[in-house]
Parts: structure tokens; C-alpha cells; sequence
């Protein structure tokens, strides 16, 4: 054995030791990706359910009370009966309802003579949250809509030879939540892991004065760094296999792309995120700035920036080229596609070889910037 | 009492400002991330890849797909002649949908039959497909009214939008990062501060002072809370004076809830710190409360829309009603009656963490 393999070995039973000592990495690999996983699994969901809606009927007829029954059968809506406009907004500014759907005093008139279509219901929004309004307005119109091609003829409402849109979502066409969230969810979790399990390593050597210590070791600077991204690359890795587990049995997503193709991107990822720890760390030197750093520049970059939840392309042209910075949005790219679609060679050979990129560049960024702190 | 507290308010706040990169990472950051997320957080759809495989070359589906073409929602970015081309675009992520006109799509038309137009989706692009489909069915309506002009339809919806009537997505997002960004800052100063003192030993020092644990709660408490509300300022400031945001509520009811806020999670990062022997498991913890504690807001996605275990659980959550408080007084002029609502839960839950943070570090000086 070489005397830099003995170096080695020595510094990889050191980063070993050092890691069961302190439970907190074990934490991060093993609990972060469960709890991470579990409650955004499960909370962020794109379905709108039960969404409260107001109804204020000024004169309640026989169409009307149709009409909250049709509201009622929604699975999206939850209304209630509101005796006025006033008492509706009240409910809308205190949260409980979402929007306000007015009926006036002729609507029902109105209804019943064609020669006075098209009776106006109104729908009053809370638009703060403009993609839940959206939501809400269509389930409303569609709801109604759909009542009162009930009441028609059908072929009254829908001429002959009218132009009409189909559908067909593909990869996902159930449009289930969890299949849209989780394999993106799987990239923040490695990116939070990944980071997180070397940012305060070496801040921390630096505040407690080990660092000089080991300066003064015959152990060279790429060895010592090595034997940290060996060790920590294996409790990354764990910590994503839970991941993956998880995604498949917990959330039922399916897995139609090759095992190869996602351990090697998440390998490349997870080099990348451990270095770029390593970096932060280093240049830190302390570990609230390391903390911070990391912060900044991995959880709300990886929950924005990666097109898990915003859709990159709806960006504006700035911001889409600084996504590329972030290497999160490759390693979302690849597992959305490995997960829902299979593995679309070029897509994935694309993705993986920036990951590739980004991590040479990153670590070689760390061994620069260890190498001038020596001096 | 008062003087040693202020003493050691003095002395944290003078050792996070002293070191010019810790300076640095409190006041520059959060101003970029307001800006790019602010920027970033748009589940709206602008100019999006469409590609158009048109099987039929009559003039009705050239018309349709000049308006598709014609519309900012969507530009054509390729012209797919066979199924497989298609495919290969939408599995590449090269396209978000394709558009797919069949043969003899404007012969039909023309004859007066059903024509459908074909439109598949990417579903992996989450929310951007619904939204897609939404601009398309509008397009191909309003087109095929221009053909076909129905009857009156017997009931039509006119829709408000109330408190932000353009359905500004940065509207929406700004007052929730004032909660998000105000929330990490303080909690990390917090719960590292004590733990610092932990790990370096320095905390033994503290123990031969005459400060009492209540006055070391509140000098470590004061200076993490006012570092956040200070944070939180800065964001109102960027939403007001660069993106323009309406601020139709008031103020004082504002800075009451910043307060209760920040006294919360400051709560949260000394409960934190009093179990944590390292920084590192500081910073562990706060990473454990913080992403979830975020996701369960309501800061992406509605509250309403999670189970009925998770809805229960966000009611624990600060940030959840630091975010109807900062929504409501930014946007919605909310009435103080209904702020007090959102405003309380904070207020007890700075009261139970913040009373047992103070009883843990009196145990540990013992």
C-alpha cells in the first residue's frame, strides 16, 4: 500500500469516527430526507379541494337551489349559504371562503325565458392568490356550466359541427399530485442533505482550531478532502436510496427510467453538493456564515429556481439563465424524467453531463481555495 | 437588571456586526432573493414551446394556428411532420405541449361536423400543463365561435377579482417572503448564538456572571428578534419601492404581528438551541423546522389543499399566520378584528416556547 493510500485510509477512519460520534450527520442523511419528504410529500398539493365559496342567493327559487346542489356535488368546492353580499365578504376577509358567487334577483327570471339569456351570475374573488382565483373560477363556470347543459337539450348547447379541444396529459395522465411533486421533491432533499453534511465541517474545524492541527499532519490537502467526500458521498447516498424508497412505496410514483442512469446522476449531484459544502466551509470560516450561506443558496434556490414547483420556462429571460447556476434544476430534470417517463437518452445524458460539469468545477474550486487558506 | 440586559443586548448585536462577513450575509442576500424570487415565482404561463404536427393543410387549421401563434401564452417552436418527431420534442422537454391538427380538420369544419384539435401535455411540468390546456381551450373556443357563432348562452359567470385585480403573481409572493426570509435569519441568530457559546465553552463563563438565565433568555432573544424585524423591513421596503406592491392596511397592525412573529420564532431557534450541544445540531434543527414549517404555510400551495392532520399541524405553525397577517395588510386592508385572529396563535406560541427555552437554560445552569 502506497503511503498516500495509509494517508488516506487513516483520515477515512478519522471522518468515520467523527461522524458517529456526533449524531447530527447521521441526522442529516437518515432523518432530513424522511421529514422532508414525508410532510412536503403530502402538504404541497396542486389540487385545489374544498375550496370555500360563499353563495348568496337574493331570491331563492327553484334554479338556484339547483344550482348549490350542482356546487355541493363538486369535489372542489365547499359552499355555504350566505344571506348577503355583506355577509359574504365578511367571510371572504376573514378567510373562510375563497370567493363569492352572487345570485341576483332576476337571475332565475331571467333563466327561464331565452328571451332574456344570458342571466349573470357573479363571482367575486379573492385574488391574493392568484392561481388558486384562477382555479376557483373555473371549477365555479364549470360547475354552472355544466348544470345547465343539464337543463338544456344537449344539442342546443353543443351545435353540430362545432371545434372542439381534446386532451391527453401524457406521462401522467391521472394528473396525480404526488407524481408531479415528489420526484422533484427527491432533488431538494439531496440538495439540503448533500450541502448541509459538509457546510460546517471544515467552518467548524476552523472555529475550534482542529484545522491547524491537521495542517501540521503529513496528510495533503486533495487526501483530506477526498477522504471527506468518500465518507460523506456514502451517507449521502443512503440518505437518497430512503428517498427513493419512499417516492415508490409511501407515495405509490412510478420508476420507468434506468437504475444505472439515476445512480449516476445522484452520485454527480451529490459530489457537487458535498463539494460545493466543502467550498461554503472554507471560505466561511465560521458556522453561523456557513449556515447562512448554505441557506441562501440551497433551499429556496432548489424550492424556486429548480422548476420543481415554478415552471422555468415562464420565467423571464435573466432569471432562466440563472437557473443554470443552479445545478438542482438539472438533477430535477433528469429524476422528473427517469420517474413519469422513462430515460429519454438525450435529456438525461444532457443533464448529466452539466452535473458533471458542475461537479469537476466545484471541487476543483474547493482544492484552489483550501490550497490559498494554507498560506 | 435592566443594564446587565442591555449590556448583553449590546454585546450580541456588536459581535454579529463587528465581522464584516457575517454583516454581509445578514443584509445582502435577503435583498437578492427578493428580487429573484419575487421574479421567479409565476405560475403563470408567458410565451411557452408549443410544437404544431398539422396534418391537414385546408385554411381553417392555418388560421387556428396563427392564433395559437398569435398568442403571448405560447410561441411555435417546432413544426413536427410525423408522430415520432412529436414525441421525441415533448420527451425531451424541447416543447410543453403539441398542438396536433388531424387530416381534413378544415374539411370537416367546413361540412359542418365535430372537427377536435389534439392537444398533449408534458405532465412533469406540473401546474404549467393545467395552465396550458386552460390558454389552449380558451383559444380553440373563441376560434370556433368566430365559425360557428352559437346561441345565447343561457347563464354567463362575470368574474371580480378582488384585492389583486390584474392576478399578479409577485402580489402574492412578496408578503410571503417577508414571513419566509425574516424567519430564517432570526431563527439561525437565535439558536446559534447559545449554541456557540456551548460548543466554544464560553457558556460556562457566562455562568460566573451575575446574569440570571431569565436575562440571558432575553439578551439572547432581544437581539436575534430585532435582527429579524429588521430583515422583514428591508423586504417590505423592496416590495413597496421596487415592485410597486399597494400596502392598503395599517401599518402598526403590521408591525405588532412582525413583532409577535419574530418573538415566535426567535422561541423556536432557543427551544432549538437548548437541545443542541453543537452548532451543527443548531443548524440541523433549524433546517428540520424551517422547510416544513415553510411548505405548511400556505406559502406555495393553499393551506386548504393538505390533509386534514397536516392542516391541523400548520395551526402550529408561526409562519402560517405571519402569512395571513402580512397578506391581509398588504393587499386585503384587513380589519384589525380579524388580524388579532391570526395574530394571537403567534403570540402563544411565543409564550409556551419562549417560557420553556427559559426553564431548560435554567436546568442547564444548574
Amino acid at each position: 500500500m502506497t503511503p498516500a493510500l495509509v494517508r488516506l485510509r487513516g483520515l477515512l477512519r478519522k471522518e468515520i469516527f467523527q461522524v458517529l460520534r456526533d449524531p447530527s450527520s447521521l441526522l442529516i442523511a437518515f432523518l432530513l430526507p424522511v421529514v422532508l419528504l414525508a410532510v412536503n410529500g403530502y402538504g404541497i398539493s396542486l389540487d385545489a379541494r374544498h375550496m370555500g365559496l360563499a353563495v348568496v342567493t337574493e331570491l331563492p327559487a327553484e334554479d338556484t337551489r339547483e344550482i348549490m346542489q350542482a356546487l355541493i356535488a363538486s369535489p372542489y368546492l365547499a359552499p355555504v349559504q350566505a344571506t348577503s353580499t355583506e355577509a359574504g365578504t365578511q367571510l371572504l376577509t376573514a378567510g373562510k371562503v375563497r370567493g363569492i358567487l352572487v345570485l341576483r334577483e332576476d337571475f332565475s327570471a331571467r333563466l327561464k325565458r331565452p328571451s332574456r339569456w344570458p342571466a349573470r351570475a357573479q363571482l367575486l374573488a379573492n385574488a391574493t392568490d392568484p392561481n388558486t382565483a384562477r382555479i376557483l373560477e373555473g371549477y365555479v363556470a364549470g360547475a354552472l356550466l355544466t348544470w345547465a347543459a343539464g337543463q338544456q337539450e344537449e344539442k342546443r348547447l353543443l351545435p353540430a359541427g362545432s371545434i372542439t379541444l381534446e386532451h391527453r396529459y401524457w406521462f401522467n395522465p391521472e394528473l396525480r399530485s404526488a407524481d408531479f411533486i415528489v420526484p422533484g421533491m427527491v432533488a431538494f432533499v439531496m440538495s439540503m442533505v448533500g450541502t448541509l453534511l459538509t457546510a460546517l465541517v471544515v467552518a467548524r474545524e476552523w472555529e475550534r482550531g482542529t484545522m491547524e492541527s491537521m495542517l501540521a499532519s503529513p496528510a495533503r490537502m486533495g487526501e483530506i478532502i477526498a477522504a471527506r467526500l468518500i465518507c460523506y458521498y456514502g451517507l449521502g447516498m443512503l440518505g437518497m436510496a430512503i428517498s427513493f424508497l419512499m417516492a415508490i412505496l409511501l407515495f405509490g410514483v412510478p420508476f420507468r427510467g434506468s437504475f444505472a442512469m439515476l445512480g449516476a446522476s445522484a452520485s454527480l449531484f451529490l459530489l457537487f453538493a458535498l463539494a460545493f459544502g466543502l467550498f461554503i466551509s472554507t471560505l466561511a470560516r465560521s458556522q453561523f456564515v456557513a449556515a447562512q450561506v448554505a441557506f441562501l443558496t440551497t433551499l429556496l434556490p432548489a424550492l424556486m429556481l429548480s422548476g420543481m414547483l415554478f415552471d422555468i420556462a415562464s420565467m423571464p429571460g435573466w432569471l432562466q439563465a440563472l437557473t443554470y447556476i443552479f445545478p438542482v434544476r438539472y438533477l430535477v430534470s433528469i429524476l422528473q424524467t427517469l420517474f413519469l417517463a422513462g430515460t429519454v437518452w438525450p435529456l438525461v445524458l444532457a443533464n448529466l453531463a452539466a452535473l458533471a460539469v458542475a461537479a469537476t468545477v466545484t471541487i476543483g474550486a474547493t482544492l484552489a481555495v483550501t490550497r490559498r487558506r494554507l498560506d | 437588571m435592566w443594564r446587565r440586559i442591555l449590556a448583553l443586548i449590546l454585546k450580541e448585536l456588536t459581535s454579529l456586526w463587528k465581522d464584516p462577513k457575517t454583516r454581509a450575509v445578514l443584509l445582502v442576500p435577503p435583498l437578492v432573493q427578493v428580487v429573484v424570487f419575487a421574479y421567479a415565482a409565476t405560475f403563470d404561463v408567458n410565451h411557452v414551446p408549443l410544437a404544431v404536427w398539422n396534418e391537414d393543410n385546408g385554411a381553417i387549421s392555418a388560421e387556428l394556428v396563427r392564433r395559437f401563434a398569435a398568442s403571448p401564452a405560447f410561441h411555435v417552436a417546432a413544426v413536427p411532420d410525423h408522430p415520432a418527431a412529436a414525441a421525441a420534442l415533448l420527451d425531451a422537454k424541447d416543447v410543453v405541449a403539441v398542438l396536433h391538427v388531424r387530416q381534413n380538420f378544415s374539411a370537416r369544419v367546413l361540412a359542418g361536423q365535430t372537427a377536435a384539435v389534439e392537444l398533449l401535455l408534458d405532465a412533469r411540468r406540473s401546474n404549467t400543463a393545467l395552465l396550458v390546456e386552460g390558454y389552449a381551450a380558451t383559444i380553440v373556443q373563441d376560434f370556433a365561435l368566430d365559425y360557428q357563432p352559437i346561441h345565447t348562452p343561457p347563464l354567463t359567470l362575470d368574474v371580480r377579482d378582488w384585492f389583486n385585480p390584474t392576478l399578479d403573481p409577485q402580489w402574492f409572493i412578496l408578503p410571503g417572503l417577508v414571513a419566509v426570509l425574516s424567519l430564517i435569519v432570526s431563527m439561525l441568530v437565535s439558536s446559534l448564538s447559545l449554541a456557540r457559546e456551548r460548543e466554544l465553552g464560553t457558556f460556562e463563563q457566562m455562568l460566573v456572571t451575575p446574569l440570571r438565565p431569565l436575562e440571558i433568555m432575553i439578551g439572547k432573544a432581544v437581539p436575534a428578534a430585532i435582527v429579524g424585524v429588521l430583515e422583514a423591513h428591508i423586504i417590505v421596503a423592496a416590495a413597496l419601492l421596487w415592485f410597486r406592491l399597494p400596502f392598503t392596511g395599517s401599518v402598526p397592525l403590521l408591525e405588532l404581528a412582525l413583532l409577535v412573529y419574530m418573538l415566535a420564532s426567535v422561541g423556536v431557534g432557543l427551544a432549538i438551541s437548548s437541545f443542541a450541544r453543537t452548532q451543527q445540531q443548531a443548524i440541523l434543527g433549524v433546517f428540520v423546522f424551517a422547510a416544513p414549517a415553510i411548505m405548511l404555510s400556505g406559502f406555495a400551495s393553499p393551506v386548504e389543499n393538505m390533509p386534514q392532520a397536516l392542516e391541523w399541524l400548520s395551526r402550529l405553525d408561526p409562519v402560517r399566520w405571519m402569512l395571513v397577517v402580512a397578506r391581509g395588510v398588504f393587499l386585503q386592508d384587513m380589519p384589525a378584528a380579524v388580524a388579532v385572529q391570526a395574530i394571537w396563535p403567534m403570540a402563544a406560541i411565543a409564550a409556551a416556547l419562549l417560557a420553556g427555552a427559559t426553564v431548560s437554560v435554567r436546568r442547564a445552569l444548574r
